[in-house]
């Protein structure tokens, strides 16, 4: 049965996959060097909620007639200050003020998405700003995406040392005479970008599994920061190409043409990297996490 | 009682790294140090001793220049310092490092170097030596490529050390840096630091609860308690009438099997009781 | 504006606040901000799913709340809750997205699960939603004691044996089950909104538990009843007045907290002088 050979020709010649895959790649890249250090700083949350904020201000946007784009990173940016100015020190209440500026933002999705007269169906829209699809990316958006790719990467770079020092131990950094604070705020921006970026081109769920799922995966395996960063880059990237590939390829599986969609299928390979990763550490030292080991 | 003597055996010619003048500290209205002075010599060990509450750590945050005093004034190198000051290092007492960070020991070592700069450091040649030198100077060799926030306390201890002394520091503050360490480790670490002071004539001042594993190290003891504070050698300071004139009542200062106990007799001022040790308890000191 | 659909409308969210103000109390001292927007916003895949195959709504809420809650507990042995509560959420929203793609009439009724239609609530609604309100309230009075040190204090609660792990699951289920009473009345997005600026609030003014619930629950129900009558009013969605309000309690909460530290601050310092 030549399942694959057949299921893939045309592959790379398709337009919206070669789209797909330039975007993935792209978002995948920038996800995973942030979202090591959201890992590390126990900003998930924070990660996953600029992809419901930013829809706030996605839907505002197209209201005005805006770039949904613009919208999103605006109140994104807007939103990492205010997280920022209400955050508390510890992490517990980070995580309530994320949750605070998210319900608001929900509730302002709520409003523009009913003000918002030009879409037929609201429900479109929610969705699509949820779920995404990477089949569906306009090209023309490609450039504005390698753009703020390339602000956040250079963000990165230039606080990389003082944010090492400061997701490693705050108090530490504090001392060191760090600006704390100061890199906090610029490590939320870059965050937020990220976060932007990803969610209008790819959908929120596959924005959070990018984030969270490639970086997650590496921590287990490396004590290097370098080698944690493009292992969590390659990983991301690769978990997009196979996912591309397995929801291409359904779509001739089935009787009806209907394939899998991209979202799921990424989202899967992503979550089965995760499991054999983490289930081969296990095997391979008895290796034990390292919140078990401070729980004892 | 806060008195600011020298010491004549580390030598008068060579200034104080660190002079401490009479500072007065006062948070949310309530005074936490009264007119509390030292000074600590190049390569002298200073314990700043006192149970919970006494404003050790306030004193060292003072001296960092997180807290401004009341009255008095904190001179570093003969200038008013601060924690910014290069020839100041400080290691915290509760050290949470995130056991996630993708880091190694020596890794954290070299962000002491750099860490506060902007940027990805280039490796070099030198900065791997100088890097491999704290390694070896803290005993850190076995672990220092080893996950930093997996290391056991005593070891992340001398990690912190390495890490605030690579950048050559010629004041070395540490608070508690024994609290959560077993006697065999607490003993290895008081041994590391009295090298340090003397071997790079680094002025060393640490905050401690129980000043028995210090009694071999500590060349200056500054004793705390009701905010204010005894200072001057061993000798001087851990003595009946010198604690008791410090607490304001009759505290007997027992020597025992090479360890130092301070016992309280009565309670005098009961207005102030957390820093008073209660009738007939022996203070773990 | 007092017709039938408004007074459904009114009771079942007297319901749903209460329930969300208890539940939502140790959401916020348990840190739990993301367990708490993850697993309603997972469970609405499972109703996707549910409509998929023919099975009522409620249960596919119910079982995804469920398994979301479990995932999360059984991730978090490895990973920070945060990790594994976005780990969860993609997995889940990620089987939605499926879900959604192999049926053919999802657009509107999937919506209402996100936003909620609390105005359109039927009559015979009201009963299995208070039936589940009680099941939640039951169950944090039952685990009233251990939740409440596990939340506080971890490491003393270890000490007397009772686990941090069966708590934080056991918190996860009534979560799971707050999530099945809410969200097909006020939706996904909105139960989150209701479990966190309320609490917050509550815990910024006042420190004795039984009073911030007591607050919290009240803080909710007057959040939700303006909302409703504001959107009534206005004709703009019950979602955007609710995330509104809660926002609103929460920052007076904040100023509330502040002002009174400072009048205590103040009265000191005259008493010292």
């Amino acid at each position: 049965m030549d399942l694959w050979p057949h299921a893939l020709s045309g592959f790379f010649s398709n337009q919206p996959v070669r789209t797909a895959l330039a975007v993935s790649t792209i978002t995948a890249l920038v996800s995973a060097l942030v979202g090591v250090f959201a890992v590390i700083r126990g900003q998930s949350f924070a990660g996953h909620a600029f992809s419901g904020i930013g829809a706030a201000g996605g839907s505002g946007a197209v209201l005005v007639g805006l770039q949904p784009l613009i919208g999103f990173v605006s109140m994104n940016v807007a939103a990492a200050v205010v997280m920022e100015m209400i955050g508390l020190r510890r992490a517990r209440g980070r995580n309530l003020a994320t949750g605070i500026v998210l319900g608001v933002s929900l509730g302002l999705s709520a409003l523009f998405l009913s003000l918002d007269m030009t879409h037929t169906s609201r429900s479109g829209t929610t969705i699509s700003i949820l779920f995404g699809s990477l089949f569906t990316v306009d090209p023309s958006l490609i450039p504005a995406v390698a753009v703020i790719a390339l602000v956040v990467a250079g963000l990165i770079a230039a606080l990389y040392r003082p944010l090492l020092l400061t997701s490693v131990s705050s108090e530490l950094a504090f001392v060191r005479g760090v600006p704390v604070r100061l890199v906090g705020i610029g490590y939320l921006v870059a965050l937020a970008l990220a976060v932007s970026l990803a969610a209008v081109t790819i959908g929120a769920i596959l924005s959070t599994a990018l984030l969270v799922g490639p970086a997650a995966t590496v921590l287990h395996l490396t004590k290097r920061t370098g080698a944690a960063l493009a292992a969590a880059a390659a990983l991301g990237v690769a978990s997009c190409w196979i996912g591309i590939a397995i929801s291409y390829a359904s779509a001739s599986w089935s009787t009806d043409a209907r394939g899998w969609p991209v979202s799921f299928c990424i989202v899967a390979v992503v979550f089965v990297f995760y499991l054999s990763v983490s289930y081969l550490t296990r095997l391979r030292h008895g290796f034990v996490s390292p919140h078990q080991q401070l729980v004892k | 009682m806060s008195s600011a003597e020298r010491t004549p055996a580390v030598g008068s010619e060579v200034p104080d790294v660190l002079v401490v003048e009479d500072i007065s500290v006062a948070l949310g209205g309530r005074t936490i140090l009264d007119r509390v002075g030292f000074r600590a010599a190049p390569g002298s060990f200073t314990g700043l001793i006192g149970s919970n509450g006494t404003g050790k750590t306030t004193l060292l945050k003072t001296i960092l220049g997180i807290i401004r005093p009341t009255a008095g004034r904190v001179l570093i190198g003969g200038k008013a310092g601060s924690r910014r000051d290069p020839i100041v290092g400080y290691v915290p007492q509760k050290i949470e490092l995130e056991p996630d960070a993708p880091l190694r020991a020596r890794d954290l070592i070299g962000l002491g170097l750099d860490g506060h700069r902007f940027g990805v450091s280039r490796p070099s040649a030198n900065r791997r030596r100088l890097i491999d030198a704290m390694i070896h100077g803290v005993n850190a060799a076995d672990f220092a490529d080893r996950r930093v926030g997996l290391l056991s306390g005593g070891e992340q201890q001398r990690v912190m050390i390495a890490h605030a002394l690579i950048s050559r520091p010629r004041l070395l503050l540490l608070d508690e840096p024994l609290a959560n360490l077993d006697i065999t480790s607490s003993h290895e670490v008081v041994q590391l630091l009295r090298h340090i002071a003397t071997d790079q004539n680094i002025a060393i001042v640490l905050t401690a609860h129980d000043m028995n594993p210090l009694l071999q190290a500590m060349n200056r003891v500054v004793y705390l308690a009701g905010g204010r504070a005894a200072s001057g050698t061993t000798a001087e300071v851990v003595r009946t009438e010198t604690l008791s004139e410090l607490y304001g009542h009759h505290v007997e200062v027992i020597h025992a099997g090479g360890r130092v106990l301070v016992a309280a007799g009565e309670i005098v001022d009961e207005n102030d009781p957390p820093t008073l040790p209660s009738r007939g308890q022996s203070e773990g000191v | 504006m007092f017709q039938n659909f408004m007074i459904n409308a009114f009771e079942t969210a007297a319901i749903v606040a209460v329930v969300a103000g208890v539940v939502g109390f140790f959401t916020v001292l348990r840190g739990a901000a993301f367990p708490a927007h993850a697993i309603p916003n997972g469970a609405f895949a499972g109703a996707a799913g549910a409509s998929l195959i023919g099975v009522s709504t409620l249960v596919g809420l119910g079982v995804f709340a469920l398994v979301g809650a479990a995932i999360i507990t059984r991730l978090g042995r490895r990973e920070r809750t945060d990790v594994a509560a976005a780990l969860t959420l993609a997995l889940l929203l990620g089987l939605g997205d499926l879900f959604l793609s192999r049926s053919n009439e999802y657009a509107s009724e999937v919506f209402s699960l996100l936003f909620g239609e609390i105005l359109g609530v039927a009559s015979y609604e009201i009963l299995p939603t208070a039936v589940m309100g009680l099941v939640c309230i039951a169950v944090i009075a039952m685990l009233y004691r251990p939740l409440l040190l596990s939340s506080i204090a971890p490491d003393v609660a270890e000490a007397r044996g009772i686990s941090t792990r069966w708590m934080d699951f056991a918190f996860l289920v009534v979560l799971a089950l707050t999530t099945t009473m809410a969200v097909p009345v006020v939706g996904a997005f909105l139960i989150f909104s209701l479990l966190i600026g309320p609490p917050a609030a509550a815990l910024a003014i006042t420190d004795r538990p039984s009073r911030a619930m007591a607050l919290s629950s009240l803080i909710a129900l007057i959040t939700v009843w303006m909302a409703i009558v504001a959107s009534y009013s206005t004709d703009l969605p019950v979602g955007f007045f609710v995330g509104f309000f809660s926002g609103v309690s929460y920052a007076f909460g904040r100023w509330w907290a502040m002002w009174r530290k400072r009048s205590r601050r103040a009265q000191r310092s005259t008493q010292s002088a």
